[in-house]
């Protein structure tokens, strides 16, 4: 019996396969196609290669003093020199080892959380526990610490303090306002509108102005608190409000059987709420929330409007140093670049979650 | 636990009653310890300060305005300044965001990569970094006025500033005034007739080319019949700086680059999200109705993207307008810069003054939001 084995199939045509096909189908499969891809190139060829040679090619690297930067391209050894000062700001050089122990025992934290499965259970301690210990590290006057004012502390340090402090006092009260406009009671909910809705129409810095000018009138002579502390005082009362709003849009989602189903269990409005609805709202919202905080962590720049030393103040600071004038271009590069990271890292992993939180539904 | 407690309805009101106490009790505190505070620094209170001479100069202001004039004019010009920089911000973010939005749509490979890199490198910087880029780096770093950049003799780019020309409207301009508004009432009769008749008929009139020839026409009929009163006067150098024409300060330059910029990210990605979130289904529909590619975008996918879009491109506005706050860092003289930051210093009326710029910027959100609701109702899907 005659055998007729298939013929292997014929491979597409040259033209429909592998990368020759994906350029004309992606970028020259009409001539309006063909022309954006000109204005694109066109466009990466003004921005890629001038700022490629000004980063790298032309850049300095080596050396410790401006006399070192000879060529036409960036002079990184100005941040090289004054890393400890972006990052730190003027924490007294022989103590740098507290802010960086405080860092590393937060690195050490989340690797732990996320290989050792019982620590789960601590969370809540941790998040009680370690501003305490981060606070008595860095500030110091106690178990033979040597004090260092707040005054000292700047650049990324003070940033991240401002923005994790903001985050973790925010979010309680964000839920405190969120349940406030949720409630039945008209007297508690017209205040919590009146807060957040007030909160919400103002500026940022209008608040850090009240909180910087203002603040002290209200308290009797006597109460001082620094200029750190009232900063915080007002970032914090002001994200509260946007995290209200993203706590009450997740309630939102919830079915109203939920609460029928909470009530007829015959649960407090305490036990309902933090037993059945805010865990399913914030889990809806979590999204929202890391935008939140992301809009949180780019606002905290705004302190150095009231005189607090953040990141961005650093490239002030640092470029106006006689040993390094002229080098602000830099600075803002390399701070903006900083930022970026944790901004970019932040949103992608709200994207990460909201993908993961889509599968959860099923859709 | 006693039983009157037991009732949902009495401990609403005790709970109340308690938030109330706590909250006047809280505001009597303050009250007291800021009129104490206040009385032993020697501030002055209420009002009074408005009408007292401001005694600084304004570097650049919309109204007439010295040394000599009052506290009151100072918030007028803050105000004025914080409108106007808005008010550009709001265009080219508007201008830029769209561009971008589109782009990020698009089925070309590079262009949408380059455009999912611009906004996520300007979305993610603070923008209040951004401002001082501007402002310390790029435009500081523009050659001096001698060696200005010369755009044909008209526009000169240096590092006091941009120098533009300023038209002068002369006698019978309102000619064109009318010319204009008559243009735009012609154009939507126009519209209305022409949908009319297709609906009765099923001809169809050009109505976009007749309304843009009409908006054309009509000025330039006017410009002509008034004797061409417009004329333009273009800035000139004398001896270090440029006179004559409209110059744009570094600080109002910077500012709006970096707002505009920021902001045009935001609005990218409403209109992109907003184009995304109109159903498949709804373009093969118009699709097999055989509709061209133009007319599905307009008569079907945008009608129902700029529902979803639009909300958050004007809350991104009223975001604008927030941040435009920042030019307290380099020193445009909008309302916080002068009102919240000189004429403060100069009263020490903290109090007083803090409260007029946030009850401002909470008029402005109000009357934004006002439009937003507005919006929301008309558009809303109307359901039979």
């Amino acid at each position: 019996m005659a055998v007729y084995p298939p013929k292997p199939a014929k491979e597409p045509p040259l033209l429909e396969r592998g990368p020759i096909a994906w350029v004309r189908h992606n970028l020259l499969s009409s001539p309006f196609n063909i022309a954006f891809t000109i204005l694109g190139l066109a466009i990466l060829y003004w921005t890629i290669p001038p700022f490629v040679k000004w980063a790298f090619l032309d850049a300095n690297f080596a050396g410790h003093t401006k006399a070192d930067c000879t060529g036409n391209g960036a002079c990184w050894v100005f941040v090289k020199e004054k890393l400890n000062m972006f990052f730190f700001g003027f924490y007294p050089q022989d103590q740098l080892w507290r802010p960086k122990s405080v860092i590393a025992a937060i690195l050490a934290l989340v690797a732990f959380a996320k290989f050792v499965p019982g620590l789960h259970r601590f969370k809540l301690l941790l998040i009680v526990l370690f501003p305490v210990f981060a606070f008595i590290m860095l500030h110091g006057g106690y178990f033979g610490l040597p004090l260092v004012e707040t005054s000292k502390w700047g650049g990324l340090l003070l940033t991240l303090v401002i923005a994790s402090v903001g985050i973790i006092l925010s979010f309680p009260i964000g839920i405190l306002l969120a349940l406030g406009r949720q409630s039945k009671l008209p007297i508690i909910k017209s205040l919590s509108v009146f807060y957040i809705e007030f909160v919400r129409g103002v500026p940022l810095i209008t608040v850090l102005f009240m909180a910087s000018v203002v603040l002290p009138l209200f308290f009797p002579e006597g109460v001082n608190f620094d200029k750190l502390a009232r900063a915080l005082i007002g970032i914090t009362l002001f994200e509260a409000a946007y995290v209200a709003e993203n706590i009450r849009s997740g309630f939102q989602a919830i079915p109203k059987g939920q609460y029928e189903a909470a009530d007829a269990l015959g649960l407090s409005y305490w036990q309902k709420m933090a037993l059945v609805i805010l865990p399913q709202a914030i889990k809806v919202t979590i999204p929202n929330l890391v935008g939140t905080f992301i809009s949180l962590f780019k606002d905290t720049s705004l302190v150095m409007i009231i005189g607090l030393f953040d990141l961005l103040a650093m490239v002030n600071v640092t470029s106006n140093d006689r040993d390094w004038l002229g080098m602000d271009t830099e600075g803002y590069v390399f701070v903006a670049f900083i930022f970026w990271i944790f901004t970019f890292s932040m949103s992608m992993y709200s994207k990460r979650l909201e993908r993961k939180l889509n599968t959860d539904k099923g859709k | 636990m006693p039983a009157f407690l037991r009732n949902e309805k009495i401990r609403g009101i005790l709970y109340q009653i308690i938030t109330i106490v706590l909250f006047v009790g809280f505001l009597f505190y303050i009250a007291q310890n800021t009129a104490h505070n206040i009385e032993q620094r020697g501030i002055k209170t209420g009002f009074a300060f408005l009408h007292a001479t401001a005694g600084f100069d304004i570097t650049e202001s919309p109204i007439p305005f010295t040394p000599a004039s009052t506290h009151w004019e100072v918030f007028k010009v803050g105000l004025l300044n914080t409108l106007i920089v808005s008010f550009w911000g709001i265009v080219f973010s508007s201008l830029i965001g769209l561009v971008i939005g589109v782009w990020r749509l698009s089925p070309n490979w590079l262009i949408n990569r380059i455009a999912a890199a611009y906004i996520e490198t300007f979305r993610n910087i603070p923008v209040l970094l951004q401002i001082l880029f501007w402002y310390n780096v790029v435009l500081a770093t523009l050659p001096s006025t001698r060696h200005s950049i010369n755009l044909f003799d008209t526009v000169f780019i240096t590092n006091r500033g941009f120098f533009m020309p300023e038209f002068v409207f002369g006698d019978g301009s309102w000619m064109i005034g009318v010319a204009l508004i008559v243009a735009v009432l012609a154009i939507v009769w126009l519209h209305r007739w022409a949908k009319r008749r297709q609906d009765l008929t099923g001809e169809q009139f050009p109505v976009f080319l007749t309304g843009v020839t009409l908006l054309i026409a009509l000025p330039l009929l006017a410009y002509l019949i008034a004797g061409k009163p417009v004329t333009a006067v273009y800035p000139e150098l004398h001896g270090f700086n440029f006179k004559g024409g409209k110059t744009f300060t570094p600080e109002f330059l910077a500012l709006l680059f970096a707002l505009s910029i920021y902001t045009a990210t935001f609005i990218a990605e409403a209109i992109r999200s907003g184009i995304e979130a109109v159903p498949k289904g709804q373009k093969e529909a118009a699709t097999s109705l055989g509709l061209s590619p133009l007319k599905q975008l307009r008569l079907v996918v945008l009608p129902q993207a700029v529902r979803i879009a639009i909300p958050s491109v004007i809350n991104q506005y009223l975001n604008l307008i927030k941040n435009s706050s920042l030019a307290a860092a380099i020193g445009y003289p909008e309302l916080v810069t002068i009102f919240a930051g000189t004429s403060l210093n100069q009263t020490g009326q903290a109090l007083e003054i803090l409260l007029i710029t946030m009850l401002t910027y909470l008029l402005i959100s109000l009357i934004v939001s006002l439009i937003l609701n507005w919006f929301n109702a008309k558009m809303k899907i109307k359901e039979r």
